[in-house]
């Protein structure tokens, strides 16, 4: 029971952390909660659908199941990255000196208008992943871990390596972290911020794809709404590991993944929505900064 | 200083032939990129439609906005001219303001004489939106807190009225005090921890403040019925007459829409509202000069789920029926957008803002599809283009010039 809770705690935390990646990295640069980032994810999921379906139509499906994953997963990526670079570059950037409320206010506006927007175009009833592969796992002591889990797991994990390793060792990441910390003397030592700030975005976006593609596989159905409320839990989680750390965020989604699927089976599934939003107040009374993130002095 | 970039740019573009290319060929790719992005979602007629018209959408705007310049100008000129000759010949009288008003108020008061039920039924819907949007303005309009989790305040005034008329049988006025009592004091409970948090954060708790309370009415099934809400609710007697009747309960809106005015605008103008503004400005500031800047915060939260419990009330008064499904983040969200409509901070424009989000998707019921579409993407276009919604509060524009609070990068910014 225990460990069983402990599995689909990680699957679920895998998933918040690699949306909680984007909330995190665009916070870190732009001191923006980027409240559309959950729609992307919501995208993600929708984009797998459709271009599962699309697949299937043509009999690539058919002729072979993992090229057409392979592609699905590819072309949502593409997909959700183009809407994070288009969001940014409507809704995001006119606003860069504006005051602090008003980005704020336009990712709402940006969120509301993705949410309907799929809702128009895709129907409000629920859609169904397309049923290509049998639910399989294996059992462990009574215990039973599907395949699709384990997959979740090592994707999220192999992502947040990736990243990882994208941020401390490529120009790039290192031309990211110079813009979080100072985006004035970055500027002034050569690095476009305007290109940072749009891979940023891309960035965020491809990985909200992948875990709203995983999401879709992994419940078998989704939802326009869904965006909003995972958006939320993960940006909890980026909150939790403190925001603007990238092992932060991963660290925070884990544990809030975990936090959340224990505490539904012990305490009671009813306020399983609830949780996050307890867990991320608790924290920012006690530690606003987050497990890993640094204090922020206020200046004059 | 931006609008002397894009001028200089413009005269560079000018004088190359690139610019008559790109003339056409800027929307076309803007349009091919968005008509991609819809691609998946509707297959390729719909994104061939989407690019023909974006196509059409943005040549007009860009062509139009070319000439939305020397068009102002000219519009301008002539306008003096218009208004210097006619002073010049009628010498002209001050309008008295107050006929205006007295007009206004005429209607105001007249409707339930002509006006179909329906009408009425709406206008009462757009004075409790009034009333919620005054108390959402005060603290996210005169303190610069900003709420997003607003509609909880609602739902508690809301579900007290409803808990204490069905189930202990009290009646309205006895019940009002109660429910506006609790949901002030919920705000305060709130603001004691709250507010030891900035800007995004406070925003992010209580957006999960507002969640949690409608989790809570949704699964205390015991006590709030959960899903299926609370019915039966009596409406209010005023001299041992219920104000069920639609025209008698417009005039009680509007009674208590005035003294959400009144009172707010009485607070808005004392030492309490003047120092609202300075700790919205600039909060450093503001305790330098021996505010006590936790207190007036305090005050400001409490304040307004003050109102926001009123209006909860007269809401399930109304309604006679409440329901979790009533007060989701999107209420929220449609509160706050009334008050940055209107203006933040300006009580007539925040009453004008939420009348206009209340009346204008009634109006537009066939396109009722599109309604949350067009709230989403006018936000985004308002921060754009006129982030301090269609009024200015008086105070900062006389005495000081432009609130950072609204504009932002106008002045300089301290912010590190």
């Amino acid at each position: 029971m225990f460990v069983q809770q402990v599995i689909n705690g990680l699957t679920v935390g895998g998933v918040y952390a690699l949306i909680a990646l984007g909330y995190t990295m665009v916070y870190g640069i732009l001191e923006l909660i980027n409240f559309a980032h959950g729609e992307i994810y919501m995208l993600g999921a929708y984009l797998g659908i459709i271009f599962l379906g699309f697949f299937t139509a043509i009999g690539l499906t058919s002729y072979s199941l993992p090229l057409a994953l392979a592609l699905t997963f590819v072309l949502s990526i593409v997909f959700c990255s183009a809407y994070g670079f288009t969001i940014e570059k409507t809704a995001y950037k006119p606003l860069r000196n504006a005051s602090r409320l008003s980005p704020l206010i336009s990712a709402i506006g940006v969120s509301i208008f993705l949410q309907n927007y799929v809702m128009l175009t895709q129907g409000a009833t629920d859609k169904v992943f397309p049923h290509l592969f049998e639910e399989t796992g294996f059992e462990m002591q009574g215990m039973t871990f599907t395949y699709i889990q384990i997959f979740i797991i090592v994707v999220s994990a192999v992502l947040m390596m990736l990243l990882n390793l994208f941020i401390t060792k490529t120009r790039m990441g290192k031309a990211m972290r110079a813009v979080a910390q100072d985006k004035t003397m970055a500027s002034l030592v050569g690095i476009n911020i305007d290109t940072v700030i749009s891979v940023t975005f891309v960035i965020g976006s491809g990985l909200a794809a992948v875990a709203g593609l995983m999401v879709a596989m992994y419940y078998g159905l989704v939802n326009y709404s869904i965006g909003y409320i995972a958006g939320i839990k993960a940006f909890t989680a980026a909150v939790l590991g403190g925001i603007g750390s990238i092992p932060g965020a991963m660290f925070g989604g884990i544990l809030l993944g975990l936090v959340e699927s224990l505490s539904s089976s012990y305490i009671s599934p009813e306020y399983k929505d609830a949780y996050a939003f307890i867990i991320l107040i608790i924290i920012l009374f006690i530690k606003p900064s987050g497990l890993f993130g640094k204090a922020h002095e206020e200046k004059v | 200083m931006r609008e002397q970039r894009a001028e200089s740019k413009e005269q560079r573009a000018k004088d190359t032939d690139k610019k008559r290319l790109g003339f056409v060929l800027r929307p076309v790719i803007i349009a091919l990129w968005l008509a991609l992005l819809f691609l998946p979602f509707r297959g390729i007629k719909d994104a061939l439609i989407l690019f023909v018209t974006l196509s059409i959408l943005l040549f007009i705007f860009r062509a139009l906005s070319g000439y939305a310049k020397t068009l102002t100008e000219k519009f301008n000129v002539i306008r003096q001219s218009v208004s210097s000759g006619l002073e010049t010949v009628y010498a002209r009288p001050k309008t008295p303001r107050f006929v205006a008003y007295l007009l206004l108020l005429g209607f105001i008061l007249s409707v339930p004489f002509f006006a179909k039920d329906y009408f009425i039924d709406v206008l009462i819907l757009a004075g409790i939106y009034v009333i919620l949007a005054q108390g959402l303005n005060v603290v996210v309009g005169f303190a610069g807190l900003l709420n997003l989790g607003f509609v909880a305040f609602y739902a508690i005034g809301a579900y007290s009225y409803a808990l204490l008329n069905t189930k202990m049988g009290l009646g309205f006025w006895s019940a009002l005090p109660l429910s506006v009592v609790l949901a002030s004091f919920s705000g305060f409970l709130l603001a004691v921890p709250a507010l030891r948090l900035k800007g995004d954060y406070l925003a992010i708790v209580t957006l999960g403040f507002g969640e949690i309370v409608r989790l809570v009415l949704n699964n205390w099934d015991s006590v709030t019925k959960g899903p299926n809400g609370i019915g039966g609710i009596e409406p209010p007697y005023l001299f041992a007459t219920p104000l069920g009747g639609l025209s008698y309960y417009y005039y009680f809106i509007l009674a208590f829409v005035a003294l959400t005015v009144f009172m707010v605008r009485r607070v808005y103008k004392s030492r309490t509202g003047r120092a609202w503004v300075a700790i919205r400005e600039d909060e450093i500031a503001s305790s330098s000069i021996g505010i006590n800047t936790t207190a007036y915060k305090l005050y400001a939260f409490a304040f307004g789920a003050f109102w926001a419990g009123a209006a909860g009330a007269l809401f399930a008064a109304k309604m006679q029926f409440v329901s979790p499904e009533s007060f989701t983040f999107m209420e929220s969200v449609l509160i706050l957008s009334m008050v940055i409509l209107g203006g933040l901070g300006s009580i007539p424009g925040v009453i004008l803002g939420a009348v206009i989000l209340v009346i204008l998707p009634e109006m537009l019921r066939e396109i009722q599809l599109y309604r949350m579409l067009a709230l989403g993407s006018g936000l985004v276009l308002l921060m754009i283009f006129r982030p301090q919604g269609l009024f200015r509060p008086g105070r900062l524009s006389r005495l000081a010039g432009e609130s950072r609070y609204l504009m932002g990068g106008k002045g300089v910014s301290f912010r590190s």
